[in-house]
């Protein structure tokens, strides 16, 4: 790799981190607005004009508070819960492009950090991780509650990851390929997945809920049966960190179905924008629609969250094996009879 | 070269902390290590796809139901059978025998440059697919029925016999 690039790659890696945990951050003061707005309140208001500087309030308090840790629980793997956790969610951003070849004085940038051939799969390979650190934590704990909580959380994740893979085979079926980079490019302008796969993407956005543990998947630390899940004996910062990996989970599945469907940074009428900005600010402005993409997705899952009630267990899995897995396999038949047809008939 | 020795050494090291590990769960975790040693070993092979389905179903699906089910059956020091002494024996005998078996096997295969590969590119998915769906196709249709039948033959274990209606 040339120097450029690489000094490049690392500017990028230290910022899409710093952007993952800033808009992770800002995700809980949103979500307690967004909530407040549902529930026709003001939400947080004290710290700060509008209540901006709540997130910050609120880490500093995690920070301060008291940290606990259980007498009979196994004290190397209590850590390493919340920091596998937290680890996982963050990872998961590498292969994400997030806007198209960047040109500054005279070199070309990818905005990707690592563009591996198999990107879907390791998309799914951090997702499948993300399941241990809840799974350690609650065992760790050495707390009834706890253990439920990891046990919902194993099966409910297990599950759903296997309609979610079924849902992305169709989609590859129609690209051709695992690399993001490529799927990002195909969408070109309005050409995005989702007009292809809508189906495709429904199952796949009901098991991105169902993956990242928010409502109405939100089983593991149901409060209402198990005090608080996985995390009932976490405090300070150790709960910091599960309460934040659930936000940067949020932020990143946003960002993995906005590129898959929602055509990455691809909007109408790029070229033409491109062709008057030349080739330095309109990828910016590509990576500022993705953006947009990815927060109206990040409200979205809080919109869910505050209108639909959790399901009880036995629902949840009959959701997830009797109806999601079923329409998934549909739907892989479907995509195969419809693109070899019209592949036939000459489209 | 270092690298594949380094990983190599670490792969041995977890695998021995597998079984020499006295809590089952721990056991469970170091064998999670060693199979993540395992996708870098893949890796250092150039065969991206094995090294990530390896991480997905093994690391991320066999060994989650694994600790699943440990942390259900929660073992501990009481409800562990204590075996005889013969047993003990013949399990030391036996698995001294597979060693030697396997070392001696192994010996007579000819052993190929880990390091250097033929052809750096056959791990890659596009060529993987190729091969699987042309040249090996009927074993891997063949292994796929097997899998079905497996994982119906499961199911038909699970299931609770229908009790006879009450007269």
């Amino acid at each position: 790799m040339e120097t450029p690039q690489l000094i490049f790659s690392i500017v990028l890696i230290v910022v899409i981190f710093l952007i993952s945990l800033v808009v992770a951050m800002y995700s809980t003061y949103a979500e307690r607005k967004v909530a407040a707005f549902f529930q026709d309140r003001i939400g947080p208001n004290r710290a700060g004009p509008w209540g901006i500087l709540q997130p910050l309030a609120d880490g500093g308090k995690m920070f301060l508070k008291e940290e606990i840790i259980p007498t009979n629980a196994t004290g190397f793997l209590f850590i390493v819960g919340p920091s596998l956790a937290i680890l996982t969610a963050c990872i998961g951003s590498a292969v994400i492009p997030w806007g198209s070849a960047i040109q500054i004085g005279g070199h070309t940038f990818d905005l990707q950090v690592t563009d591996i051939n198999v990107g879907i799969l390791y998309i799914f390979g951090v997702v499948s991780l993300g399941v241990y650190g809840i799974m350690i934590g609650g065992w760790a704990s050495n707390n009834k509650y706890s253990l439920l909580g990891a046990i919902r959380a194993a099966s409910q994740n297990i599950s759903y990851e296997i309609s979610m893979g079924l849902s992305i085979i169709a989609l590859l079926m129609l690209t051709g390929t695992l690399s993001l980079k490529e799927i990002a490019e195909q969408q070109h302008s309005w050409h995005w997945n989702v007009i292809r796969q809508p189906l495709g993407f429904l199952l796949f956005l009901v098991c991105a809920f169902a993956e990242t543990n928010r409502s109405p998947f939100d089983l593991p630390e149901c409060e209402t049966e198990l005090v608080g899940g996985y995390h009932t004996e976490y405090s300070s910062m150790k709960l910091g960190f599960y309460l934040f990996a659930e936000y940067i989970n949020m932020f990143i599945s946003s960002a993995v179905m906005a590129t898959l469907y929602w055509g990455g940074y691809n909007y109408p009428g790029m070229d033409w924008v491109a062709a008057h900005t030349g080739p330095t600010v309109a990828p910016i402005i590509g990576v500022v629609v993705l953006f947009a993409k990815i927060f109206f997705s990040i409200f979205f899952f809080m919109w869910v969250r505050w209108t639909i009630p959790r399901f009880r267990y036995d629902q949840l899995m009959d959701l997830g094996w009797k109806i999601l897995i079923p329409l998934a396999i549909a739907n892989i038949v479907l995509t195969g009879v419809g693109s070899t047809l019209l592949t036939h008939f000459g489209y | 070269m270092i690298t594949f020795y380094f990983i190599a050494f670490l792969s041995i090291f977890f695998s021995i902390l597998v079984i020499s590990a006295k809590n089952p769960v721990h056991s469970i975790l170091y064998l999670i290590l060693t199979f993540f040693t395992f996708t870098i070993h893949y890796i250092l092979l150039n065969a991206q796809f094995l090294a990530i389905v390896n991480f997905i179903v093994y690391m991320g699906a066999i060994l989650v139901l694994f600790l699943y089910t440990l942390m259900l059956i929660n073992l501990n020091k009481d409800s562990e059978p204590v075996k005889p002494f013969m047993v003990k024996l013949a399990g030391v005998v036996g698995g001294g025998i597979l060693a030697v078996a396997i070392a001696s096997s192994l010996k007579l295969l000819g052993t190929s440059n880990p390091v250097l590969l033929q052809n750096p590119d056959l791990g890659l998915v596009k060529n993987l697919g190729k091969v699987l769906f042309d040249e090996f196709l009927l074993p891997f249709e063949v292994s796929s029925v097997l899998l079905l039948s497996a994982m119906v033959g499961a199911v038909l274990l699970a299931t609770k016999e229908k009790e006879p209606k009450a007269a």
